[in-house]
C-alpha cells in the first residue's frame, strides 16, 4: 500500500515500503512554466536528505531538486531526457524523476500529506 | 564637450524637474570623507579630436608594424590578409553598437550571424556543434578542460608536450580554484604521442595541439582511440585555423572537444587581442549541457516565421549564478562576425586555396633556410610554421634582425622561458609574405648568425 | 511641344490597403529585405577573394591532408555585402535610438576611437615581436594604466583580463593568493555576495573555490547592515559588492562595510560595472576597495559589438598588487618591458589569464575616450549620467512605480506594481516598447524587486530624446492601466519578427544549419 508525501521544496514521494518514487508536484510544474530539461542523478548514488541531486530547468530558470530522504538512487526516468514536457503534462505520474531506497523511515515524519501540502501551497 | 548633448539650460531645467537644487544633491550618498571636490589629480583636461589623434599617431609610429617589415611571427597569432569589406561590414552601426541579443525580435541580425558562425566553426573543425565563441583560444582551452572534467566526473588532465606553453599556463591558472590533477608534460618536439603513456581510467581529458606549438602536425587518431578506450576525452587545440583548409579536421580524427584560436580568419594581430575563441563538440546532450558560453538556436516566432534566439541559457551565470558552467558573460561578438564574413568570402574554394598557399610558401622558405650554413629545419611535418635550430642564441639573433628591420620570427625561449630551446627559432609564413621578404630574411639571418 | 513621355502620378492617391495587411510575394517588405541563411544563399564554388596560384612545392603534411569536403558556402564580394547589410538591418543599435538597458551602459561609441584602434602601431603589431619594436604599443598600455590608477586612486592595475567577468576572476584570484600566502585558504571559505549582485559575482567566487553566502537587501535596496554584522567573521574571505549597486543606488555604508570586512581579515572586491556613475566624484580607494574590475566597454565606451569583445582591467590596492598575473608591464630605462615569466618576476603573480597581454584594441579606444573627455569631462560624464537617470525617474514616476524612494545614481529601477491587476506583465510592457521604436530596459533584474525594470539612459542622451522616451512610456503605462491589453500581449507586432518560441529552442536545440534541413 503506497502513500504520497510532499516536501516544502515541492517534491512528491510515492512511498511503498522502503522505496520511493520521486518527482515534482503538479503545482510546482505549473509554477515553473515550460520544462525544457531535467538533469537526473546517477543510478547507484547514495544521497543524504537535503542534498541537491537533480536540476529541473525551464527556459529562464534552473531549480535544484533535493533528496527528500536519505537513501540510494535505484532508477531514473530516462524518458525525460527526450521528452521534458512530460513533467508539465503529468508531473505526478509519467513525469517522475527517480526511484530510491529509504534508509531511515523516520525522516518521512517531517513530510506533508496531500491535505497539508494543499494548505501549504494555498499560502 | 563633443560627446555630451546636455547644455547648462537643460541641466538647470532637469534639476528643477527632479526637485533638487544642485547636481551634488544627487551624489549626497557618497560619504563626505570620500568625495572629490576638485578634478581628478594628475590628469589633463579635455582634448580635441585633432589633438587626440595626433597623440595616438605619434605613439603608433613608435612601433614597427608588421606591414612595414618582412614579418615571420606566429606562435598563436598569424598575419593574414583580411579583405577590406570585412572591416567595413563590422563597422556598420547595427553590428558595432548593438548589445548582446537579449531581445531577439530586434536582434535577428546578430543572432542569425551567430548561428551561421556556429555552423561554419562546426564544419571547419569537423565537429557537430559549436558555441557562439569565447575570449580567445587559450581561455577556450581552459574552458574545454573544465567541461571535460564535468562530463567525465574525473579530475585528471594531461597536457601534451606540444601544447603552447602559455596555453598550458592559462589552463593551470584556471583550475587553481578546484581540485584538478594536472599533468603537464615536458615540452618536446615529436613527442605528442607520449600522452598515451599518461592515460588511465581516472583521466578526464588529454589536451593535444595540432599543428603543435613547434608547427608539427600530429595524427590525433591513435590518441583518440587510446583515450576513448579508458573513457577519456580528447581535447584538440588549434591556434592556426587556416590549417583546417588543408589538414584533416580534429573531428575526423576523433576529437571530442575542439578549442581553437580563430584570430587567423577575419581578425588582425592587434598586439594580442581582441581575438576569438572557438569551442566545438559532439552533438551529445551531456556535452552541450556542460559547454560554456552562449549558443544561438533556431526556432519560430508566433506567426511561424523562422528566427533565432540565445538558448540553453540556464547554464549561464545570470541564471545559474554560483552553479553556472562558467562565469563568462561576454563572447567575442564582433570578432566572430569578422571571422564569419571573411570565411564566407573565402568559401570552400578560397579557404582550401589559402591554406595550400600558406603551406607551399612555408615549404619554399623552409627549403631556402635549410640550405643555409648554421640553420637546420627541425620539423618533419608542418603547416605554415616550423622550428629551426640556429648556431647561436635565437633571442639575440631575433633582436639583431629586428635592428636590421626584419621581424624574423619568435625565439622559442620567449615561449618556454630562458634556458629552454635557446637555439631554436619559430618561423611562420603566410600568403602575405613575398619573395622579397624571403630574401630579406635570408640576408638578415646570415648577418645575425 | 513634343510629347515623348507619358505623365505619371506624382502624389499619393490615398487609396491604399493598410500596411500590416499587405502580404508581399518576395517576402521582403520595402526596406526590410528577406535574407536566408548564409548556407542557403552561398555556394561552395563561389569565392570573394583573389589569391595567387599555389607554387610548386613538396608537401610536408605528414600524411594528414584533409580530403573530405568541408561544406563551406562562399560569396562574391557584392553578394557578401548584401547578405550582411540586410542582416544588419534587423538589429537595434545605439546609433539608431535610445538603448536604456540598465547595468549595460549603452552609451555613444565615438568613431575617432575606431579610427585610432586601426593605426598600424596598435592593430598591426604581433604580441611576441621583440619588445624593442613595440614601444609605442607598450607605451599606450602604460598610459592607460596611469589613467585608470588616477581615476580610482588605486596602486596597480592588471590589464590582461578580457572582459568584466574575467576581471572579477582575476581580482578574486589575487585575493585568494593573498589569503593562501597568509596560510588561511583552508579556513577563509566564505564570500559574501548581495542578492542583488550580477550573476557573475557568485559564479566567479565559486570558480575560485569559495563558498557563497548571500546578503539580503534592506528596505532601501542596500546591504542590510544588521545581517552583514551578523555574518562577518574570521572565515570570510571577501565581500563582493557592486557600487553603485544594481538597483542604481549608492551604498551609503560602504566605508563601514569596508572597515567591517577588513577588521575581520577579509578583502573588499568591488564590481566596477557601474563606475560610470561615480568617476571624478569619488575614488574607489577612498571607499576602502581592495580590488575592482573596470568594464572598458561600459565606462569608457568601447563598442559592445553584439556581445563583445570587452575588456576588464583590474585595479588593485597595495596589499594585492604583488599577486597581479603575468604578463605585466614595468619601466625599462626610457621605455617599457613586459614581464612574461614567473622566473623574471620579483613579485608573486598568481598565474596567467590568457596567452597574450590583453585586449589592445579596447585599450586604444578606452584611452582615446578618456583623453577626449579629460578630468573635467569624465566628471561631467558621471554627473550627466546621474542627472539623466534621475530626470527619467522623476518623469516616469508619474505613472510607473519606482522600486525605492529617493534619488538614484546612473540608473532608475521600477517594479511592476503599476501593472498590478492590469493583465500586463513586465515582459509585455517591454515588448510594447519595441513597437514604439525603443529597445526595452533590463527586465527581471535585479532579482530583489518584483518584475524589475531597470532603466539606464547614459549621459549621451539629449533632454529632447529623454522627453520623447518618457512621453511614450507614460502613454504606454496609462494605456496598460486603462485595460487595453492587446497592444501589450501581442507585442511586438511591428518588429521584423513576433515573439519567438524559446521553449521550442531549448527543448529541441537546433544549433547549426544542416544540409538535410534545406
Amino acid at each position: 500500500m503506497s502513500k504520497i508525501y510532499y516536501t516544502e521544496d515541492h517534491e512528491w514521494l510515492n512511498v511503498d515500503g522502503d522505496t520511493a518514487i520521486v518527482g515534482i508536484s503538479t503545482y510546482a510544474a505549473g509554477q515553473l512554466g515550460d520544462v525544457v530539461f531535467v538533469e537526473l542523478p546517477e543510478v547507484g548514488k547514495t544521497v543524504k536528505k537535503g542534498e541537491d541531486i537533480a536540476v529541473v530547468e525551464s527556459v529562464k530558470s534552473a531549480s535544484e531538486i533535493y533528496a527528500p530522504v536519505s537513501g540510494e538512487i535505484t532508477a531514473v526516468n530516462e524518458a525525460l531526457e527526450d521528452a521534458p514536457e512530460t513533467v508539465n503534462e503529468d508531473a505526478q505520474g509519467a513525469g517522475w524523476f527517480f526511484k530510491m531506497t529509504i534508509s531511515d523511515a523516520a525522516e518521512l515524519s517531517g513530510l506533508m500529506d496531500e491535505a497539508a501540502y494543499g494548505e501549504f501551497t494555498r499560502e | 564637450m563633443r560627446y555630451l548633448p546636455l547644455n547648462e539650460n537643460d541641466r538647470a531645467a532637469m534639476l528643477a524637474r527632479i526637485g533638487v537644487s544642485s547636481i551634488d544633491d544627487l551624489f549626497a550618498d557618497i560619504p563626505a570623507k570620500a568625495r572629490l571636490d576638485g578634478l581628478i589629480e594628475g590628469l589633463p583636461t579635455h582634448a580635441s579630436e585633432m589633438a587626440v589623434e595626433r597623440h595616438f599617431t605619434d605613439l603608433s609610429r613608435q612601433s614597427l608594424s608588421a606591414g612595414d617589415a618582412p614579418f615571420f611571427c606566429g606562435g598563436g597569432a598569424y598575419r593574414h590578409h583580411v579583405p577590406a569589406s570585412v572591416d567595413h561590414l563590422i563597422q556598420r552601426s547595427e553590428f558595432l553598437t548593438a548589445y548582446t541579443p537579449y531581445q531577439p525580435e530586434i536582434a535577428q541580425g546578430t543572432l542569425q550571424t551567430l548561428f551561421e558562425f556556429q555552423t561554419q566553426v562546426a564544419q571547419l573543425t569537423g565537429m557537430d556543434v559549436a558555441n557562439a565563441s569565447l575570449y580567445d583560444g587559450s581561455t577556450a582551452t581552459a574552458e574545454a578542460v573544465h567541461m571535460a572534467a564535468r562530463i567525465t566526473r574525473r579530475r585528471k588532465c594531461v597536457l601534451a608536450p606540444g601544447l603552447h606553453p602559455h596555453y598550458a599556463q592559462t589552463v593551470q591558472t584556471a583550475v587553481q580554484g578546484e581540485t584538478m590533477d594536472m599533468h603537464v608534460m615536458t615540452p618536446a618536439m615529436g613527442a605528442d604521442a607520449d600522452v598515451m603513456g599518461a592515460l588511465d581510467d581516472q583521466t578526464a581529458c588529454i589536451v593535444v595541439q595540432n599543428p603543435n606549438v613547434f608547427g608539427e602536425l600530429v595524427d590525433l587518431e591513435p590518441l583518440a582511440k587510446a583515450a576513448h578506450a579508458v573513457g577519456t576525452l580528447l581535447i584538440a587545440v588549434t591556434t592556426e585555423v587556416v590549417s583546417l583548409g588543408l589538414v584533416k579536421s580534429p573531428g575526423e580524427m576523433g576529437a571530442d572537444i575542439v578549442a581553437a584560436e580563430g584570430q587567423s580568419i577575419g581578425n588582425g594581430l592587434s598586439f594580442g587581442g581582441p581575438y576569438v575563441g572557438l569551442l566545438a563538440c559532439r552533438d551529445d546532450r551531456k556535452f552541450i549541457r556542460q559547454a560554456p558560453g552562449r549558443f544561438a538556436g533556431e526556432t519560430v516566432d508566433e506567426a511561424g516565421k523562422r528566427g533565432y534566439v540565445l538558448t540553453l541559457s540556464t547554464r549561464e551565470q545570470h541564471i545559474r549564478r554560483e552553479k553556472a558552467t562558467s562565469n563568462i558573460c561576454t563572447n567575442s561578438g564582433l570578432c566572430t562576425l569578422a571571422f564569419s564574413i571573411h570565411l564566407a568570402l573565402l568559401g570552400e574554394v578560397g579557404l582550401r586555396k589559402l591554406a595550400a598557399l600558406n603551406h607551399a610558401r612555408a615549404c619554399q622558405l623552409a627549403d631556402r633556410l635549410d640550405a643555409l650554413d648554421g640553420v637546420e629545419v627541425l620539423n618533419q611535418s608542418f603547416f605554415n610554421e616550423f622550428a629551426v635550430r640556429v648556431s647561436g642564441n635565437a633571442s639575440q639573433i631575433i633582436e639583431d634582425m629586428a635592428k636590421a628591420g626584419v621581424l624574423g620570427g619568435i625565439p622559442a625561449a620567449r615561449l618556454f622561458g630562458a634556458g629552454y630551446f635557446d637555439d631554436v627559432l619559430m618561423i611562420a609564413v603566410t600568403e602575405t609574405n613575398r619573395d622579397e621578404d624571403f630574401d630579406a630574411l635570408v640576408v638578415a639571418l646570415r648577418e645575425a648568425l | 511641344m513634343a510629347m515623348n513621355s507619358t505623365g505619371r502620378p506624382t502624389a499619393p492617391t490615398g487609396d491604399v490597403p493598410c500596411a500590416e495587411d499587405l502580404k508581399t510575394f518576395s517576402g521582403s517588405r520595402g526596406l526590410m529585405q528577406q535574407e536566408p541563411l548564409l548556407h542557403e544563399v552561398g555556394a561552395p564554388e563561389k569565392c570573394g577573394v583573389d589569391l595567387p596560384d599555389v607554387p610548386e612545392h613538396t608537401a610536408r603534411l605528414g600524411g594528414l591532408e584533409r580530403d573530405e569536403t568541408i561544406g563551406l558556402p562562399g560569396f562574391s564580394e557584392p553578394e557578401a555585402m548584401r547578405h550582411y547589410v540586410r542582416l544588419s538591418q534587423r538589429n537595434y543599435a545605439i546609433d539608431l535610438g535610445l538603448y536604456p538597458l540598465g547595468s549595460c551602459t549603452m552609451k555613444h561609441n565615438p568613431r575617432l576611437n575606431e579610427k585610432l584602434a586601426r593605426l598600424p602601431g596598435f592593430a598591426d603589431v604581433h604580441p611576441l615581436q621583440p619588445q624593442s619594436t613595440v614601444q609605442g604599443a607598450l607605451g599606450l598600455m602604460a598610459e592607460l594604466s596611469d589613467w585608470l590608477v588616477a581615476i580610482t586612486g588605486m596602486d596597480a592595475v592588471a590589464l590582461s583580463p578580457k572582459a568584466g567577468a574575467h576581471g572579477e576572476w582575476c581580482g578574486m584570484m589575487c585575493i585568494r593568493a593573498a589569503i593562501e600566502e597568509r596560510g588561511e585558504l583552508q579556513t577563509r571559505r566564505r564570500v559574501l555576495v548581495p542578492q542583488s549582485a550580477h550573476g557573475t559575482n557568485p559564479a566567479t567566487a565559486a570558480a575560485c573555490g569559495f563558498e557563497i553566502d548571500e546578503l539580503p537587501a534592506d528596505d532601501t535596496g542596500r546591504v542590510d547592515m544588521e545581517i552583514l554584522r551578523a555574518k562577518i567573521g574570521p572565515d570570510v574571505a571577501a565581500i563582493m559588492l557592486t557600487n553603485p549597486n544594481t538597483g542604481g543606488l549608492f551604498e551609503r555604508d560602504i566605508r563601514e562595510i569596508a572597515d567591517l570586512v577588513h577588521e575581520a581579515g577579509g578583502y573588499f572586491y568591488c564590481d566596477g560595472a557601474n563606475l560610470n556613475a561615480i568617476m571624478g566624484k569619488t575614488r574607489v580607494r577612498d571607499l576602502g576597495v581592495d580590488a575592482m574590475h573596470i568594464n572598458l566597454h561600459k565606462t569608457f565606451s568601447t563598442p559592445h559589438g553584439g556581445g563583445g569583445p570587452g575588456a576588464g582591467p583590474v585595479v588593485l590596492s597595495k596589499r594585492l598588487s604583488n599577486y597581479a598575473p603575468l604578463p605585466y608591464l614595468v619601466r625599462d630605462g626610457d621605455g617599457w618591458a613586459l614581464i612574461e615569466e614567473a622566473a623574471q618576476s620579483d613579485a608573486k603573480p598568481f598565474g596567467r589569464l590568457s596567452v597574450f597581454h590583453g585586449q589592445m584594441g579596447m585599450f586604444v579606444r578606452a584611452l582615446a575616450y578618456m583623453m577626449s573627455h579629460g578630468a573635467d569631462g569624465l566628471r561631467q560624464v558621471s554627473e550627466d549620467a546621474v542627472l539623466n537617470a534621475n530626470y527619467l525617474l522623476a518623469r516616469l514616476s508619474e505613472e510607473m512605480s519606482p522600486a525605492f524612494d529617493g534619488v538614484c545614481m546612473h540608473e532608475a529601477l521600477f517594479d511592476d506594481a503599476f501593472l498590478k491587476d492590469t493583465g500586463v506583465t513586465t515582459l509585455d510592457f517591454a515588448k510594447a516598447m519595441i513597437d514604439e521604436g525603443y529597445h526595452p530596459m533590463t527586465m527581471y533584474f535585479p532579482l530583489i524587486v518584483h518584475g524589475a525594470m531597470l532603466i539606464e539612459p547614459t549621459e549621451t542622451e539629449s533632454k529632447e530624446s529623454l522627453d520623447r522616451f518618457a512621453d511614450s512610456l507614460l502613454l504606454l503605462a496609462k494605456m496598460a492601466k486603462s485595460g487595453d491589453t492587446t497592444r501589450f500581449t501581442a507585442a511586438p507586432t511591428l518588429a521584423p519578427l513576433r515573439r519567438l518560441d524559446e521553449t521550442r529552442a531549448a527543448r529541441t536545440p537546433i544549433l547549426r544549419w544542416k544540409a538535410t534541413d534545406a
